[in-house]
């Protein structure tokens, strides 16, 4: 019979019986007419018309049975009992429930978070079609699987394509609104026409950009991001069609997009479109854009990357890129998911994350395992009647586990709660480099999660009291039971389930400890690092440019930027002011180009990449970035426009022995730049963050760069360093302000912070990390010494009327407590044995993780041993004290 | 089953799945019919050889139901009172003809075996 019509006939059982009842009355009395027809009297031929029936209880019974499915009933019978018995035992129920929350909330947090960034997919349609076009290129021997697209590749593609159905390229950055009230600079991303299509988000209002708000020849467009339009026009949908100036040019206003549109991780003002002309357009231009594609249904991967490599010669041919060169650097696609681009290298330390949280539900479920035995013990008696009065093993078992299975659930339920309020602890407190992190929610996955969690975990804890008191003949040792007295070989084999289960929860604790140890030891190892340059919290970044629109001539920039310099410096507490294209560790601003040194020649004729600022002078002293050899810039270099650079340490190393060397040598951009004579060498900087080696940086001189002819380039965005002790107050913010609009009132500041909180966010992911793996460890070693101390004191329980004797019979308190600790002590360690065993092997996966030190690292191995040794020597020590204090003749008596 | 003490020696009892069979094959001759009026049947067809807890062909009746081999209907009985009325669906008569293919099977082999037994 299918589960269906069970399910009917179940449902509608009693209307059933009762139809039965008033079928088999009608039947008895058509019985006793007819006998009575025959000619029996009516006592007789009632009697004679039951007997024909049967017992029409019985009948009725076994047709309800029928219409019953089986084990629904029996479980929710049990299920009734369960709660029963958890209400009459709160306490016991309160600390396993609480435990188990703690674990499964612990574990539903993170794993929302795995699923929101890692697992669910991108939230656009049909997201796997969805590609990110990238390059690959060896320079020197080093791989480079990030190289982007030229303004001409675009073209090239765009024309050329078989395997794409949408195709675009995008970049975001920053501009300045102006004409409403205060100057404000927005986060801005910059889309070719195909892009939007490509991703397949439409506007909530308004159109996505056409090929004509690509070319030169029309009024300039502007999209809204939703947050932007609510924010600065309060939702007014008569904003479309209007005109808003953005870096200094009019743009029209043509859509908005809709609520909670992100484009990849950027959370963009405002979208404008891409126009490429005049320079962009050169052969060699940079490559500056990532491109993105949707691919043509049923076009796989591999087939896009063959289209593009297919294309690589035509567009080489097109636009007369130098092909040798390109060979000769292996140039080819490297297409991939676009949610790879999307989620970066966080996926591991989400899964490490996910481990650890998993190791600390497995310790609170030990927990209440052992709770439970203890527990299961002190029913022996209830189990004996039962079993005594004819319940099998089987119905015993099913009882414990429902019991379990209620108790885990009851903890998930609790333990959801708990992880919506971690998630909002969580994305506030998160770093603001975890991608998607807007995208975590609890979910229909997250809930299945959190429900098969805590029915697991429920089994798991539940089958070990099961194993010991209802297998097949532990009836008969419960019988046993029933005769009181406990044998003695049964009290070993209970102590010998709690042993393993404390041996195992010190393991875990052990590997948590570790983990977070070595992110510890990482951590501190980080803030060792010398970075390159000197108290970062008195160094007041602000990032102003200053858009063509307002001025053109780059010679006029310089200037603007030099008066801008001096109007703060004249500001109270300023020691010294520059400014550069990027301040260290300001990585989203960070630029490589290639760079070439005269008389060296280069393997395969690849020049390397080099990390390259355009600063003023006076940057290295305001950073406190030490001056090796040689002079820093001065503005004479500047406004000469002298061909001067200055060189970091390891790149005068690598290139000429040692830094002195580095003096009067000539490097130059690529193989055509002016030669630049280096006139400095300064300290390494760890530009990429603390936990990436410095890199070789070529400092060039700011203001205008004279190129080959006529063309030049100047610098408009830079980032002031400001050195005072005031910095980072409000105060002092609003003084440079002023300072920066008594040179021009139109330049907004942005990225307003001080050289501290950029170092900060360069160590977040590992502060992160070490945060998460701190919570796990103390909630470890919580679970850990609540369990050695709930072993410990239940013996002690136990043996009160051995301690009893042992006392009266004049043994000294110190030999017993000694005995007790030394039991709990052997049972840790041995626990600590497994446990370190195990860290060595599994705190590998976390290497890429650490920093400085070694995922084996002696040091933080001992000191987990001596913290969890010394934990439980109090653990141990306390239960057995409060044992010794009561009266030995008490504890007689008690037993 | 039912243990009935009733009194003939000779009345066998019901064999258990036989009394689905006689109550199909009861349905599939006479069309639509109540619980009385299956028993009467039975009764009238086996000549009194059958000792019967005639309560049990409701149990019987359910078990078919939950089958889908027959289907049950409120109705009125020939003296007009309410009773429910069987009918034998299309699987029903399926069954029907594939389990009395079994039985006739089974009963040639049983009888067989018990004519060729040493007495």
């Amino acid at each position: 019979m299918s589960l269906m019509s069970r399910l009917r006939f179940a449902l509608s059982r009693r209307r059933v019986d009762e139809e039965t009842r008033l079928e088999l009355e009608a039947h008895l009395e058509l019985l006793v007419e007819k006998y009575a027809r025959s000619g029996m009297t009516p006592d007789e031929a009632r009697i004679a018309a039951r007997r024909q029936l049967g017992n029409t209880l019985r009948v009725r019974e076994e047709m309800y049975r029928m219409n019953s499915i089986g084990w629904i009933e029996r479980v929710s019978s049990d299920l009734s009992f369960a709660l029963r018995m958890i209400r009459r035992n709160a306490g016991f129920a309160a600390a396993a429930i609480a435990t188990l929350a703690l674990g499964t909330g612990a574990t539903t947090a993170i794993f929302a978070v795995v699923n929101g960034v890692l697992i669910r997919p991108l939230p656009y349609p049909d997201p796997d079609a969805l590609i990110a076009v990238w390059h690959s290129a060896q320079f020197q021997s080093v791989t480079s699987n990030n190289i982007r697209l030229s303004s001409t590749m675009y073209l090239a593609y765009r024309a050329h394509n078989e395997t794409f159905q949408d195709f675009g390229v995008w970049h975001t950055g920053a501009a300045n609104v102006t004409g409403m009230g205060e100057p404000e600079e927005v986060r801005t991303l910059v889309v070719t026409y195909g892009t939007l299509p490509a991703i397949g988000v439409r506007p909530a209002r308004g159109r996505w950009f056409s090929p004509a708000d690509d070319s030169a020849a029309t009024q300039e467009t502007v999209i809204l991001g939703h947050g932007y339009w609510q924010r600065r026009f309060g939702g007014n949908v008569g904003v479309l069609g209007q005109t808003i100036t953005i870096d200094s040019r009019p743009r029209e206003v043509i859509a908005i997009m809709p609520r909670g549109f992100r484009f990849m991780n950027a959370d963009a003002d405002v979208i404008l479109p891409q126009r490429f002309a005049g320079d962009e357009l050169q052969p060699n231009d940079v490559h500056a854009y990532v491109g993105i594609a949707r691919l043509k249904p049923g076009v796989s991967i591999a087939q896009a990357d063959a289209d593009v490599a297919r294309m690589l010669p035509i567009w080489i041919a097109e636009y007369g890129t130098s092909g040798p060169v390109l060979r000769a650097a292996h140039f080819a696609p490297a297409l991939r998911p676009l949610k790879q681009d999307a989620v970066g290298d966080v996926g591991r330390v989400l899964w490490v994350l996910m481990g650890t949280i998993g190791i600390v539900l497995l310790i609170a479920c030990a927990n209440v395992a052992n709770l439970q035995l203890v527990r299961t013990d002190a029913r022996q008696q209830e189990l004996a009647v039962r079993a005594a009065l004819g319940a099998g093993w089987v119905h015993i078992a099913r009882q414990l586990l429902v019991e379990s299975v209620t108790l885990g659930v009851l903890g998930g339920a609790l333990g959801l709660g708990l992880a919506y309020a971690g998630l909002r602890l969580l994305t506030t407190i998160g770093p603001t480099n975890l991608p998607r992190l807007a995208e975590v929610s609890i979910d229909r996955v997250v809930l299945a999660f959190t429900i098969g969690v805590s029915v697991v975990s429920g089994l798991v804890f539940g089958l070990i009291p099961v194993a010991k008191y209802a297998r097949p003949r532990a009836s008969t040792a419960l019988r046993d039971a029933l005769h009181g007295g406990r044998s003695l070989t049964q009290s070993r084999e209970r102590h010998r389930a709690q042993n393993a289960l404390v041996v195992a929860q010190v393991a875990l604790a052990v590997v948590l400890l570790v983990a977070s140890g070595l992110m510890i030891r990482s951590f501190e190892a980080l803030r060792h690092v010398r970075p390159g340059f000197d108290r970062p919290d008195q160094i007041e970044a602000v990032r102003i440019s200053i858009p063509e629109a307002q001025v053109a001539a780059p010679e006029r920039v310089v200037r603007m930027q030099h008066d801008i310099a001096d109007q703060i410096r004249a500001i109270p507490g300023v020691t010294s002011v520059a400014f550069a294209t990027a301040l260290p560790m300001e990585t989203e601003f960070e630029n490589d180009t290639v760079v070439t040194a005269d008389g060296r020649t280069y393997a395969e004729g690849i020049p390397p990449l080099r990390r390259a600022k355009y600063v003023a002078p006076g940057l290295f002293t305001t950073l406190g970035t030490p001056l090796l050899a040689g002079r820093d810039f001065t503005w004479t270099d500047v406004f000469d426009d002298r061909q001067v650079a200055v060189v970091s340490e390891n790149m005068a190393r690598e290139w000429w022995g040692e830094a002195s060397a580095a003096l009067g040598k000539r490097i130059r951009v690529g193989r055509v730049g002016e030669w630049n004579e280096i006139v400095g060498v300064v300290g390494d900087v760890y530009d990429s963050g603390a936990h990436q080696a410095a890199p070789p940086i070529v400092y060039w001189r700011a203001g205008v760069q004279r190129g080959r002819g006529t063309s030049s380039y100047i610098p408009r965005a830079v980032t002031f360093a400001i050195r005072s002790s005031r910095a980072g107050t409000e105060d002092f913010v609003k003084q440079v302000s002023q300072a920066v609009w008594n040179v021009n009132p139109n330049l907004p500041l942005s990225r307003v912070q001080t050289l501290g909180e950029i170092y900060d966010q360069s160590m977040s992911r590992t502060s992160f990390t070490l945060v998460m793996l701190g919570i796990a460890g103390s909630m470890a070693l919580v679970l850990g010494i609540v369990g050695i101390y709930g072993v410990i004191a239940y013996t002690v329980s136990q043996r009160r009327r051995e301690i009893g004797i042992r006392l009266a019979l004049g043994a000294q308190h110190g030999e017993v407590r000694r005995r007790f600790v030394r039991y709990g002590l052997g049972l840790t360690a041995v626990g600590i044995a497994i446990g370190l065993g195990a860290a060595a092997g599994l705190t590998r996966l976390m290497t890429s993780l650490l920093f400085g030190i070694s995922p084996q690292d002696p040091a933080t191995y001992v000191a987990v041993s001596l913290v969890l040794a010394l934990a439980a020597a109090c653990a141990s020590y306390v239960p057995v004290q409060r044992a010794m204090n009561a009266d030995p003749v008490e504890a007689l008596r008690a037993e | 089953m039912a243990k009935g003490s009733a009194g003939a020696r000779d009345r066998t009892d019901v064999l258990q799945g036989t009394l689905d069979l006689m109550v199909l094959q009861t349905l599939e001759g006479m069309g639509p019919l109540h619980g009385y009026g299956i028993a009467r049947r039975i009764e009238q067809v086996s000549d009194d050889a059958l000792k019967l807890n005639e309560g049990t062909v409701y149990a019987s009746l359910l078990r078919l139901q939950h089958r889908r081999w027959i289907s049950a209907a409120w109705g009125s009985s020939e003296n007009n009172r309410r009773a429910k009325f069987y009918t034998i669906t299309r699987a029903g008569r399926r069954q029907l003809t594939t389990a009395t293919k079994n039985w006739e099977r089974i009963a040639g082999v049983m009888a067989r075996l018990l004519r060729s037994a040493p007495s």
